[in-house]
This record gives structure tokens, C-alpha cells and sequence, in this order.
């Protein structure tokens, strides 16, 4: 039997709260299939199953905060017998959608008039009758008006918005500290003539319709992809000693317009074209506001980028991600002065930093990583 | 389209994707991304809003004469013409 167990979601996860079952026992589930929604700091993530079999036993209910790790639902492997459910788990469990907001139940105005069967569902799902318009005779409630406002959620969306700021603020808070107090970083910098690669990208954007032009930033994030295939050690976990991983999913920090940042992970992106990179980034950025991300995007991220962009300050130091071991930091793209050959120009400069973890490698990887890096953007053809 | 009509757009076009900002506060010679701090990511969804908006085609080379409100809008009615 296969424990389907409580997702870690980055290195200041503790805890996570079931919001909602997607599946119920027989069903059958395969790899990246979206099997729960959890209420986490990070807004309601769907969670994904990484295992194919048949689910036998949903172990925790629904509002049940559980602690990472805790095996939440037992998944039989395809090669195992099947037990029959049917009997055993109550149809309950494929009731419909519920609200996330549960709503404070008033007393209700005087004269309104409410079907028993609505009365008892607004009850029971939290809704505030006062809220809902009725269009039953003589304008009395009825069962339809109520499932219309379940679904309508008039929850007091502002109130939630603020929470779930304030919790972020929290995840964020958690995981800087504990990188801050046991990753020793160290700080490395180089300049960038970028001069060629946006002089590549205007002529790539001029053959592309609005909507698939490319930004800057897909080009940054291609060279670090590379540059990681050739610099491996900066790619992985700090976990009892560096551990290396195979797939390059780089950490794409976006900045929430509430306050406070998400990491989404773009998964392989030394396998992805310039292109596929901008369409990643043209799905996640707006799901990552919207908060709604998969388990696997916020909890598979092998290192991270940051990206300032744009009419920002033109360096960033980047506190490291835990449990990863480097963050690449991008700042404006400005005209400087530029030295070479002899000759002094100006040409359009990106600074790059790279911060690495200390214990897992030494300056002179970091070094190599950063030239790599400076390197496939001076000859952007070879992206 | 009057001034007027095209300005509104704008306005509703700026709040889908800054929603918690208030555009119509902006002054026909703000830098409307730096006041209402939309990133470049933002700035592109924003010119592909515009354009399948009012049927135009902005290259890239452009973007600069779209900075502000007043340059936004009367670009808008030129492309229109």
C-alpha cells in the first residue's frame, strides 16, 4: 500500500489543512493527478499524487490540520488486490464542492421568507441568509438561491485577502530566518554587456505576434538553465551533505502585489526552448498572484532566480531558499560605461550575483557558474 | 471612440491587471507603469490587452511612446485612424 502523505511546500511548511478531497476510495489515480486541495500560507494548493494505483482509504477528514508527513490517504498499487469500498466509505464523501469561506450565521431580518430544506443547507454550509436575494414566491429563499450563493462564495473576500497577505509575510519571514541562521553564504558578482542579447531578442520579437513576445527575462533564465547543466553542484539540497539533483527546476520568484513573494518552480527548464520558457512563465506568474499553484511547483524548485527587471535598483543579493544551495539574482538592464579593448563605450549592463551556500560549494564553482552564465549571454544565438 | 471612451478602457484594462491600483488617480504625464508599479511581465499582458482591445498593433519599438496617459491615448487614435 502506497501513504499518500502531507506535502512539505517549501522549508517553512509545518503543517497543512485538508481543505477539500478530490477523489474518494476505488478511484483510480495516476502520476500529477490533483487529488486534494490543502489550505497552506501560501493560499489552497492542489496537491498531486505521485504514485498510480486505486485509492483504498481517505485517512484524514476535510478542516483536519495535519502536521507534514502525515499519511493522509493509503493508495493501492496497480498490482495489489482491490478491496471494495463501497460499503465501507459512506457516499458522503463525494459530496460537492464546499465553500472555502465559511460565513458567521446572523440572525436573520425580520419577514424573510426561507424554504426549510434552504434553511437547513444555509445552516449547515455557514451561508448568511440576509446576503441571499430569494426567487421563490413571494421572494421566499430557496434551496437553488442558496447553492447559488455557495457558489457565488460571497464571502468577505477582503478579510481573506488580508489573511492570507499576513501569512505569506509569515512563510517568507520562517524561511529567511532559517536560512539566514544556518546557510553561510557567500556572495559573488560580474557585469554583463547585454547589448547582443537584446539586439537577438528585438529581432526575435519582431517576428512574433504580440502575445508570444519574449521578455528579457527568458533569455536570463536559459542561460542559467545551461549554465546549471554544465555547473551541476549548484543545482540541489543541503540535506546531511550536498545532494545533487538530476532535473533543473528553477525557482522563479514572484513578487505578489499584496506584499510579500512565491517561488513557483518551472520544472526542467534546460529542456525547454526560449519559447516554451516564456509560455511557462506567461501560465505560472498570473496563477502564482491569482495563488493557485500545484504541490509540485512550490515544493520540486532546485534552486532560484530573481529577477528585478525593469526600472529597478541594478543589484540584488538573494538570501538562499532552503534546502537549496544558490540563488542568481538579476537587476536592471541600464547603459554604463563599458571598458573594452582599449576603448571606453556605453553599452546596456546587467549585474548578476550569484549567492551560494558555503557548505556545499567554494568560490571558485560559484566563479565558473557566473562566467558560464555571462558567457552564453554574450552569444545568445547559442541559447 | 471619443477621448473619453478610450481613456475608460484604459482605465479598465489597467485594474484587470493591477487590481488593487486606482488609474483613474493617474495625471496625463505620469509614468503610468512606475506610478502604478507594473512590472515589465504586466507591462506585455497590458499591450496585449490594448491590442485586442481597439483591433491595433503595437511593436515593440513603441513602447516608449506609450508611457504616459496622454502619449497612450493619442497613439491609441492614431493607430485607430
Amino acid at each position: 500500500m502506497i501513504e499518500f502523505q502531507m506535502p512539505s511546500l517549501g522549508a517553512d511548511m509545518e503543517a497543512g489543512t485538508l481543505a477539500e478531497w478530490l477523489v474518494k476510495p476505488g478511484d483510480l489515480v495516476k502520476r500529477g493527478d490533483v487529488i486534494a486541495v490543502v489550505d497552506t500560507q501560501k493560499g489552497l494548493i492542489d496537491i498531486e499524487v505521485f504514485d498510480e494505483g486505486i485509492i483504498h482509504e481517505l485517512l484524514i477528514k476535510e478542516k483536519e490540520k495535519v502536521p507534514v508527513g502525515t499519511v493522509m490517504a493509503l493508495i493501492a498499487s496497480d498490482k495489489e488486490p482491490v478491496v471494495k469500498q463501497e460499503e465501507k466509505m459512506p457516499a458522503k464523501i463525494t459530496e460537492e464542492k464546499k465553500p472555502v469561506e465559511k460565513l458567521p450565521v446572523t440572525e436573520m431580518r425580520h419577514g424573510i421568507k426561507v424554504s426549510p430544506l434552504a434553511k437547513r443547507i444555509a445552516v449547515e454550509k455557514g451561508i448568511d441568509l440576509n446576503l441571499i436575494k430569494g426567487t421563490g414566491e413571494g421572494d421566499a429563499i430557496t434551496k437553488e438561491d442558496v447553492e447559488r450563493a455557495i457558489v457565488e462564495n460571497i464571502a468577505p473576500k477582503e478579510e481573506r485577502k488580508i489573511d492570507s497577505t499576513e501569512s505569506i509575510r509569515m512563510a517568507v519571514a520562517a524561511a529567511m530566518s532559517k536560512s539566514n541562521r544556518e546557510i553561510p553564504h557567500y556572495y559573488l558578482e560580474t557585469k554583463v554587456d547585454m547589448s547582443k542579447a537584446l539586439v537577438w531578442l528585438s529581432e526575435a520579437n519582431k517576428q512574433r505576434s504580440v502575445k508570444q513576445r519574449l521578455l528579457p527575462v527568458v533569455l536570463l533564465l536559459k542561460a542559467v538553465a545551461k549554465a546549471l547543466t554544465e555547473v551541476p553542484e549548484l543545482n540541489g539540497y543541503w540535506e546531511n551533505g550536498l545532494q545533487q539533483k538530476d532535473d533543473i527546476n528553477i525557482g522563479f520568484v514572484v513578487s505578489l502585489r499584496s506584499g510579500g513573494v512565491m517561488i513557483p518552480a518551472i520544472h526542467h527548464a534546460d529542456k525547454k526552448s526560449i519559447d516554451e520558457l516564456m509560455a511557462s512563465l506567461n501560465d505560472i506568474i498570473p496563477r502564482t498572484r491569482a495563488m493557485k499553484l500545484r504541490s509540485s511547483e512550490l515544493s520540486e524548485s532546485t534552486i532560484t532566480v530573481t529577477n528585478l527587471g525593469e526600472g529597478n535598483v541594478e543589484t540584488v543579493y538573494g538570501v538562499i531558499y532552503p534546502p537549496q544551495v544558490a540563488i542568481i539574482g538579476f537587476g536592471n538592464i541600464a547603459e554604463q560605461p563599458w571598458a573594452e579593448t582599449g576603448m571606453l563605450d556605453v553599452r546596456p549592463v546587467l549585474n548578476i550575483t550569484l549567492s551560494a551556500d558555503h557548505r556545499a560549494t567554494d568560490g571558485a564553482t560559484g566563479s565558473r557558474f557566473l562566467m558560464t552564465v555571462k558567457n552564453y549571454l554574450e552569444k545568445p544565438a547559442e541559447l | 471612440m471619443t477621448e473619453q471612451d478610450i481613456k475608460q478602457t484604459i482605465f479598465q484594462l489597467l485594474k484587470k491587471i493591477a487590481p488593487d491600483t486606482e488609474p483613474e488617480k493617474l495625471k496625463p504625464d505620469d509614468d503610468i507603469r512606475r506610478t502604478l508599479e507594473i512590472d515589465s511581465f504586466d507591462a506585455l499582458q497590458f499591450v496585449v490587452a490594448l491590442d485586442a482591445h481597439f483591433g491595433i498593433e503595437t511593436p515593440e519599438a513603441d513602447y516608449g511612446k506609450i508611457a504616459t496617459l496622454r502619449q497612450l491615448i493619442s497613439y491609441i487614435m492614431k493607430q485607430k485612424k
